[in-house]
């Protein structure tokens, strides 16, 4: 069976022809770079994203502290991952990069912060 | 924050950095998503993160002043400019000067949707920066008009947040946006997107209730035979960008053909409309010893 998907690796978009046998990639074409395959192999055969949201906090500089996961966890989990991001209310500062909520979902990603947020030094 | 950086690699020794926001990083720090600095730094990063990277630049070269809450109201030709800052206003001459001030979305009026004019209705980069910086939902079920990438973004987002988006309207033949917004924000989660298609009318009193939504032709005339409402409780615009140059106006700017002003540079989204930040940085480099370069035939 052939499928039509489009990379979203990178701005380009390329147009992939994948070639599916019993839920298998067996051939790609229509990408410009390796990251084609492996992305159309993944999309196939079990979607992965980045989930990218905010998290509220308390007593710091940021109403909302911007966070995503440090690596990709299954799209059928993004939801799911979404409801447990909106419980936390971070009350300590954090640097970029640093842990929020470990091993989310049992997915083995980390969700990180990507903007450090220092303890609010004025009352709101 | 590029362009002072390369300015000051250049030789620049003596560099002012005017914020009008109480943070650096502009509008990046509202682009919470992922697909910045595939190119710059070769590797995938959020709005926020993008840059940080640069802030951790400038705070590591005291020779940059960082002034934030400043914003500037005033410039002359001879590059004299005016700004605020808590409880000050500073007056004081450039050698050379940087314009990096981004752009403005454009809004309803600009793009005519026949209506009412209820509550609910936001530019989306308005409705971006009320969810990632300010923590609110600006409504629950949700329309798009327009297919540019802050809109494609948005639908996600609203979508993440617990928020129905009922449907991206596009008056084109394909988006403005990049393929892979449309991807992995509308196609991900099976947010329709109506090409071709236009706003007829908008609904409701006090807040938005509904839109009418018809198919155009090649023309843009309406279809009327194609009419069909949506319900939703906020509207969306996301139609494009302007560059933010009310200030080399000021200084005389009247024709951008023949910008007349020596020593002023113009980089980022003020100068035109970027897709990627990454080729922000590059072009803001390049403002950056640009500047150096006049300053050195000034000597």
């Amino acid at each position: 069976m052939k499928k039509k998907i489009t990379c979203i690796e990178c701005p380009q978009g390329c147009q992939l022809e994948v070639d599916v046998e019993n839920g298998y990639v067996v051939k790609v074409t229509g990408n410009k770079c390796d990251k084609g395959t492996d992305y159309a192999k993944q999309e196939i055969e079990n979607p992965m994203r980045v989930l990218t949201s905010t998290v509220q906090s308390d007593g710091l500089e940021l109403k909302m502290v911007p966070v995503r996961t440090d690596k990709t966890i299954p799209k059928s989990q993004v939801l799911k991952a979404m409801a447990e991001v909106q419980k936390i209310k971070l009350t300590q500062p954090v640097k970029v990069g640093e842990v929020i909520m470990k091993n989310i979902l049992g997915t083995e990603a980390n969700l990180i912060a990507t903007r450090p947020a220092a303890k609010r030094s004025f009352p709101s | 924050m590029a362009a002072a950086v390369a300015a000051h690699e250049a030789g620049v020794k003596d560099i002012l950095l005017l914020e009008r926001d109480q943070y650096l990083g502009g509008i990046l720090n509202q682009c919470i998503h992922q697909g910045f600095g595939l190119h710059h730094f070769k590797e995938e990063l959020t709005g926020p993160e993008y840059a940080d990277r640069f802030i951790k630049q400038i705070e590591n070269l005291p020779q940059i002043e960082v002034s934030l809450s400043s914003m500037v109201v005033r410039l002359t030709k001879d590059r004299v400019l005016t700004y605020f800052k808590p409880g000050e206003m500073v007056e004081l001459k450039a050698k050379a000067l940087i314009m990096a001030t981004g752009c403005r979305e454009r809004t309803r009026e600009m793009v005519h949707i026949p209506g009412a004019r209820p509550a609910g209705i936001y530019p989306a980069g308005l409705a971006q920066k009320m969810i990632n910086i300010e923590g609110w939902l600006p409504g629950k079920e949700v329309v798009i008009v327009g297919s540019g990438d802050i809109g494609l973004i948005m639908a996600r987002r609203f979508t993440l947040e617990g928020a129905k988006v009922q449907a991206v309207i596009e008056i084109q033949k394909e988006s403005r946006g990049l393929i892979r917004n449309v991807v992995q924000c509308l196609e991900d989660f099976e947010i329709p997107l109506y090409f071709q298609h236009k706003i007829r009318t908008l609904k409701g009193k006090d807040r938005v209730e509904s839109v009418e939504v018809v198919e155009v032709d090649d023309n843009y005339n309406e279809k009327p035979e194609t009419r069909f409402g949506l319900s939703c409780d906020t509207v969306l615009i996301s139609v494009g960008l302007i560059p933010e140059n009310e200030l080399i106006e000021m200084a005389g700017v009247t024709d951008v053909i023949k910008i007349d002003l020596p020593g002023v540079f113009v980089c980022g989204n003020s100068y035109k409309v970027y897709d990627l930040v990454d080729w922000v940085t590059r072009d803001s480099v390049k403002a950056g010893k640009m500047a150096a370069e006049y300053l050195r035939s000034q000597m």
